[in-house]
């Protein structure tokens, strides 16, 4: 290679990397992505780490506090019932180039995201409002949505059902604001780079260097821009290496860390000031349910389920403090009528009990013509996967004699298996987009194509109807309370767990808010004392 | 000459195509759909992203679309990051991955030439068996140990130091290439050693060696002009291939030193059925192999007389 | 100086001198055999890799433990020794314990906060569960319990085993991993702005095992009654499996294919290398073109697609469909080697006169080029068995190659890269034995090739 090529190679390298002066003014924190993010198209972000980012770029009608509860955002006040909303915006808020925002912003994003032209994975999350799931199907214009602006700074819904959680829903992703101009002039390309987007948040993308950094600044146009105590988001690493990250932390270039379970012992001899965060997602064992499946015996999967000692479990196998034991399909974190979902609707768990357990085995040998063939566990590749596997085909090889046959298979493969109901069990898990019991609850219906078990029951889906036709808090609970117990008498799932995350931060950060539905962590609260 | 370097040139083009066109059909025949995500989709979503990307036609009809695309050069948008351009990302990151893999390369030979001689001269001395110690532990132990090892290094070094002597991540200065480029070259380095050693120890012994010596020839001027230049050979035929491989297989240490470099690209493309990405990246290393591949074979002819390329068995 | 008279010039009769050989003649392979013998170094390495390959064969007949047998109270230890532990009683089911007359979530000021008064053990804490109260701090919207295995300070806790999200709830009970060691739990008040308002106790755990993880080792095991941890010469790994087990049960895969897999490639490189190299022209510009093409083909993708084309379902073996994806694709190297070392010996003067005999391109190429490239086989031989045994357990990722439980000493490794900093053990003992292996094959190709290279032939 010639001087004049190293040069120019070198050069490349370089170009985009600006050097980042140590010690600068700017109060600036720095974090790392396990991976880059796809795309910050709003409208069709479907990952958690550009949900984080967009969260801090962009504001919707309404986002989440410090406490997790919902605070006005773009919109000021609002008024609602079941058939209608109206937002009315605040003036002062305006786009990164100090134009405002108006309603027709939200107009043009939410028909944008309902488009079956933009192909969003996310455009059920709008089916609440009127003729939504009309439009993404084809039958209607986008121009029928349920949404319209009255004037510049009142927007108007109407809704398709009544929906008891649509104001959590205005705090997500999909639902966020879209400039019709920039949108249209980008061509396709919006969301490709810093200069391809237009924000309206607390910060703006500066820099973006794909697969290596990125750089947020504080927006000063911000109408809310006096509580950020902090000027420069820099994330100068993108590595999916959880010991990378560990190092670097320990390294203190970046000022927060995300402890794997391997990493926890290092953690407590490191002397880390850990933290524990529920996220939210419950973990279970989900069963296929389709004619010809050995799983599709009740006594079988009832055995399994008694032979399955959770406390073990999340202790041992899991390895994460704090693990919650899963009762159930809806986590305990859950908001209910007025407290939480599960201590307004009460659930005794299944004790392991191997007698018992045995016995329905036997039940299942029966129906099912004398022999049980070896079941398939389908996981996938990590390596926690592999050991939660392992664990439960000991557990049901000694236990019941049952052979567990390991199928391990990379993302896209898994999915298809899945997809296609190639699988006996598969070790399934959800997080929720919003903070309702309907999230996980709905999970389970015929219409649902994220059912991969194919579960079905009459009398669940009647339930679920029940709660999806009503706005009414205890009417709507009740159903879902009770859709959850025929759920799991039925062992449609065999909850395992509900996870944990232990994170740690540099002392110098405070104040960093994690939520469960919604964009996690949120540094737009931090204070740094340095 | 000239005929015969435009000879392989039109047969590597060939190889290019044959490469294009079995990666092509592999990737068809994998099951897995490369638009599924976490979520379940509408079938009327699916099938306006199918036709977006051309997924909705039938398998020959998209090859004869992407064999046109690929000789305009245009390989397409990637699946999973649907706004940038397989070429941008080429574009981006192939420079990191060639330098950090050409520099990786370069210890690998000046190391394995070194020492291989070395061995070689001092056969079953202490020296020969330490260095074949480590060679063999460099081979036995997986790469990420060593990439997790020199970050502690470098910790341990910051700290002590109270400044940053060594930056355990990132690229983009010297300092940032130090420790990945060691890790990278460390596996080539090893082989290269042991068959630079073997090769020498062929001739060592050799008459004209002797002769060499007998005439009186310095010790360097042996080396280098007969020892090093015929032993060579074998060490040159590796090297082709492997700055191929090592440019865009840096995978473990492009993910451990957070590097954004092509071989990660490479890796998550496979795994998330990024069609586009998978055919734009094979298509480039392909292309890149087969040329590295003729540089090589020509250099051949220049290194080592007995070579005759163009003659054919009698 | 001799002074030579008339009779040294004498013809010398015939008779009395012949004296026959020096030696009598040897053939080749009778050559290499002896040097082989008289190589010291290469016989002791034949001895390992026997020694070898009888621990994987013999070795479980000797130590028989369950080598995929979860024993979740020992997880990761390092090598240890026997030792006895009594089997704990039956745990009680754990009551809450909920203050009725404290509000679950009071708004109360996190500055105003201090520390609950009073730290207590509920009953005497054993490595089953411990079970835990506190005086409840007035105000606190929840609390956060910690648990560190050094005495905490400088507002560091250790781990967050606990959190309680209602005030009014004063009792925990901890039963993550607990080991027999020395523990301090913390309290502090969720909401507390202070976080050095905490309560802090010591407990020491003596050993014990529950009445479950008892039964499991002997089925009629009782609480109050002993029962024996057999001796762990390597330690278990992060299922507490006993590791010697597993590497026995992992040395016949990694061996099998770590030797077979980069015998069978070689011997196809080397033939097409050879040919190709030998012959020129056109044959090596096919045989070449086909190499750059295996060369360039994405290496995961191809293992997708083997897999899916010859490996079965889960559960059958997919040891086969391994192999040959493995020396399907990993020939090529040595190929060109090959390729590149007949190339420099083609013109060579004993190959000319070989030819001028008469002999047969075959022969020649078979009796005395590849002999000749035995160097360049060897090397790449050596270094071909860890990439065989490392792309395997790479493999087992995607689920080709050993089902699991069953282990080889790769995917061992790949299992203890993770915790190798804090339990190096899961990744030394597997990488060990992979060195030592790789070491015998080496110096035995070493000896070997000493044995076979024509160059290096007895002279006397």
């Amino acid at each position: 290679m010639t001087p004049r090529r190293l040069l120019a190679l070198l050069a490349l390298c370089f170009a985009g990397f600006a050097p980042l002066s140590a010690g600068a003014e700017p109060r600036t924190i720095k974090l790392l992505l396990s991976s880059e993010p796809p795309q910050m198209n709003s409208a069709r972000a479907t990952d958690q780490i550009s949900i984080m980012l967009l969260g801090h770029l962009m504001e919707g009608l309404t986002r989440y506090g410090q406490n997790g509860e919902l605070i006005p955002g773009i919109a000021e006040s609002w008024k609602m019932d079941d058939q209608r909303a109206t937002f009315q915006l605040r003036r002062g808020a305006v786009w990164a180039d100090g134009k405002p925002v108006r309603a027709q912003d939200f107009v043009f994003a939410w028909r944008t995201a309902v488009d079956p032209k933009t192909a969003s994975e996310y455009a059920f999350i709008l089916y609440p409002l009127q003729n939504a799931e009309a439009i993404n199907a084809g039958k209607l214009p986008t121009s029928a949505l349920g949404v319209s602006a009255r004037d510049d700074l009142t927007l108007d819904i109407a809704f398709e059902k009544p929906c008891g959680y649509f104001l959590g829903l205005t705090a997500f992703p999909t639902y966020l604001p879209l400039r019709e101009d920039f949108y249209t002039q980008k061509t396709g390309r919006y969301g490709a780079d810093a200069s391809d987007l237009l924000t309206n948040g607390p910060f703006k993308l500066t820099s973006w260097v794909h697969g290596a950094s990125l750089i947020l600044e504080k927006n000063p146009l911000y109408w809310d821009a006096e509580r950020l105590h902090v000027d420069r988001i820099e994330i100068p690493y993108i590595t999916s290496d959880p010991n990378t990250a560990y190092n670097l932390f320990l390294d203190k270039k970046v000022d927060t860390l995300g402890i794997s379970k391997e990493n926890l012992d290092r953690a407590q001899a490191d002397r880390l000031k850990m933290k524990a965060f529920a996220d939210g997602s419950v973990w279970y064992m989900d069963f296929n349910h389709r004619e010809g499946r050995v799983t599709k015996n009740y006594h079988l999967r009832k055995a399994l389920q008694l032979v399955f000692d959770a406390k073990e479990y999340v202790s041992r196998v899991v390895g994460i403090p704090g693990t919650k034991v899963g009762v159930s399909l809806i986590p305990s974190w859950v908001p209910g009528v007025s407290g939480r979902f599960r201590v307004e609707f009460p659930l005794t768990p299944t004790k392991p009990d191997i007698e018992e357990a045995k016995r329905q085995l036997e039940l299942a040998r029966q129906e099912l013509g004398g022999t049980i063939p070896p079941l398939v566990w389908l996981t996938d590749d990590g390596p926690a996967a592999g050991r939660q596997a392992e664990y439960f085909q000991y557990l049901f090889r000694t236990r019941l004699g049952v052979d567990l046959r390991i199928d391990r298979q990379i993302f896209k493969q898994r999915l298809a298996k899945m997809t296609a109901g190639e699988f006996d069990i598969v070790s399934a898990g959800w997080g929720p987009d919003f903070a309702d019991p309907m999230t996980y609850a709905e999970l389970f219906t015929t219409w649902n194509d994220n059912n991969r078990g194919k579960y079905n029951s009459a009398e669940y889906d009647a339930l679920i109807r029940k709660a999806q036709s009503t706005a009414d808090p205890q009417t709507r609970m009740s159903a879902m309370a009770a859709a959850e117990k025929v759920l799991l008498d039925d062992v449609g799932i065999v909850p395992m767990n509900e996870r944990v995350l232990i994170y740690a931060h540099q002392p110098r950060v405070s104040g960093i808010v994690r939520h469960v539905v919604g964009p996690d962590p949120d540094y737009t609260w931090i204070t740094l004392s340095d | 000459m000239l005929r015969y370097t435009l000879k392989r040139l039109g047969a590597g083009l060939l190889t290019v195509y044959f490469i294009a066109t079995a990666t092509f059909l592999a990737m068809h025949f994998v099951p897995g759909d490369p638009i599924a995500g976490n979520k379940a989709m509408r079938p009327e979503i699916r099938q306006n992203l199918e036709r977006m990307y051309g997924l909705d036609k039938p398998v020959s009809v998209q090859y004869v679309v992407f064999l046109g695309n690929m000789l305009k050069g245009d390989f397409g948008i990637s699946f999973t990051q649907p706004n940038r351009l397989v070429n941008d990302i080429i574009k981006d990151h192939f420079p990191v991955s060639a330098l950090l893999g050409v520099l990786a390369l370069a210890v690998a030979s000046v190391g394995g030439v070194l020492f291989g001689s070395l061995t070689a001269v001092v056969r079953g001395k202490l020296a020969d068996r330490t260095v074949m110690f480590f060679v063999i532990l460099a081979v036995s132990v997986p790469s990420f140990v060593f990439a997790a090892l020199a970050q502690q290094l470098a910790i341990r070094a910051n700290a002590s130091a109270g400044t940053t002597l060594l930056p355990v991540a990132g690229w983009g200065s010297l300092r940032h290439m130090l420790m990945p480029t060691l890790v990278l070259g460390l596996g080539t380095m090893a082989f290269l050693t042991r068959l630079m050693r073997s090769s020498m120890l062929e001739i060592v012994n050799q008459d004209y060696i002797r002769t060499a010596k007998a005439k009186g020839l310095p010790t360097h001027r042996v080396f280098f002009s007969h020892q090093l230049r015929n032993a060579i050979l074998p060490v040159i035929t590796v090297l082709g291939p492997s700055i191929a491989a090592i440019t865009t297989g840096g995978f473990v240490v492009e993910t451990v030193f957070s590097i954004p470099g092509l071989g990660r690209y490479f890796v998550q493309a496979v795994q998330q059925l990024d069609y586009t990405v998978i055919m734009g990246l094979t298509v480039f290393y392909g292309a890149f192999l087969v040329f590295m591949v003729i540089l090589v074979d020509i250099i051949y002819g220049f290194i080592d007389p007995r070579i005759s390329l163009t003659k054919a068995a009698s | 100086m001799n002074v030579l008279t008339r009779s040294d010039f004498e013809p010398v009769p015939r008779e009395g001198l012949e004296r026959g050989p020096s030696r009598p003649s040897l053939s080749y392979w009778q050559d290499a055999w002896i040097r082989l013998r008289k190589n010291k170094q290469a016989l002791v390495s034949l001895g390992i890799v026997i020694a070898l390959v009888l621990f994987t064969l013999l070795g479980p007949f000797l130590w028989r433990e369950d080598p995929s047998a979860p024993s979740l109270s020992r997880i990761s230890r390092g090598p240890s020794l026997v030792s006895d532990v009594p089997v704990l009683p039956e745990l009680a089911p754990f009551q809450e314990e909920i203050l009725p007359d404290v509000p679950p979530l009071p708004s109360a000021d996190g500055a105003s906060l201090g520390a609950p008064s009073k730290l207590e053990w509920l009953e005497p804490p054993t490595v089953q569960a411990v079970r835990m109260r506190w005086d409840a701090v007035p105000g606190a919207a929840g609390y956060l319990i910690y648990r560190s295995q050094d005495p905490p300070t400088g507002g560091y806790f250790g781990l967050p085993v606990g959190t309680i999200e209602a005030g009014n709830i004063v009792s925990f009970e901890d039963s993550f991993n607990l080991e027999d060691r020395k523990y301090y739990y913390s309290v502090v008040a969720r909401n507390v702005s202070d976080s050095r308002q905490s309560i802090t106790r010591e407990v020491e755990l003596s050993p014990g095992i529950s009445l479950g993880d008892a039964q499991a080792i002997r089925p009629d095991a009782k609480p109050g009654e002993m029962v024996h941890f057999a001796v762990r010469p390597f330690g278990t790994d992060a299922l507490g499996r006993d590791l010697l087990a597993r590497l026995m049960a992992g040395g016949r895969v990694s061996l099998f294919i770590g030797f077979f897999a980069p015998l069978v490639a070689l011997s196809i490189g080397v033939l097409i290398g050879g040919i190709a190299g030998f012959a020129g022209g056109k044959v090596d510009q096919w045989l070449m073109r086909i190499t750059d093409f295996v060369l360039a083909l994405p290496f995961l993708l191809f293992m997708i697609l083997f897999k899916v084309m010859l490996g079965g379902g889960p559960g059958q073996s997919g040891i086969s469909a391994m192999l040959i994806a493995l020396i399907a694709l990993s020939w090529t190297g040595v190929a060109r080697l090959t390729r590149g070392q007949v190339l420099a010996l083609r013109e060579s003067e004993f190959v000319q006169a070989s030819r001028l005999l008469g002999a047969r391109p075959l022969y020649i190429l078979l009796r005395h080029l590849l002999p000749n490239t035995l160097g360049v086989i060897l090397v790449s031989f050596t270094f071909a068995i860890p990439g065989a045994i490392f792309t395997e357990a790479f493999l087992s990722f995607i689920g080709m190659g050993v089902e699991p439980p069953a282990a080889s000493w790769g995917s061992m490794c790949n299992d203890g890269i993770n915790t190798f900093l804090i339990h190096p053990h899961e990744l030394i003992f597997p990488a060990v034995f992979i060195s030592v292996a790789v070491l015998a094959f080496n110096l035995l190709g070493d000896g070997l090739r000493d044995a076979l290279d024509p160059k290096m032939r007895s002279v006397e």
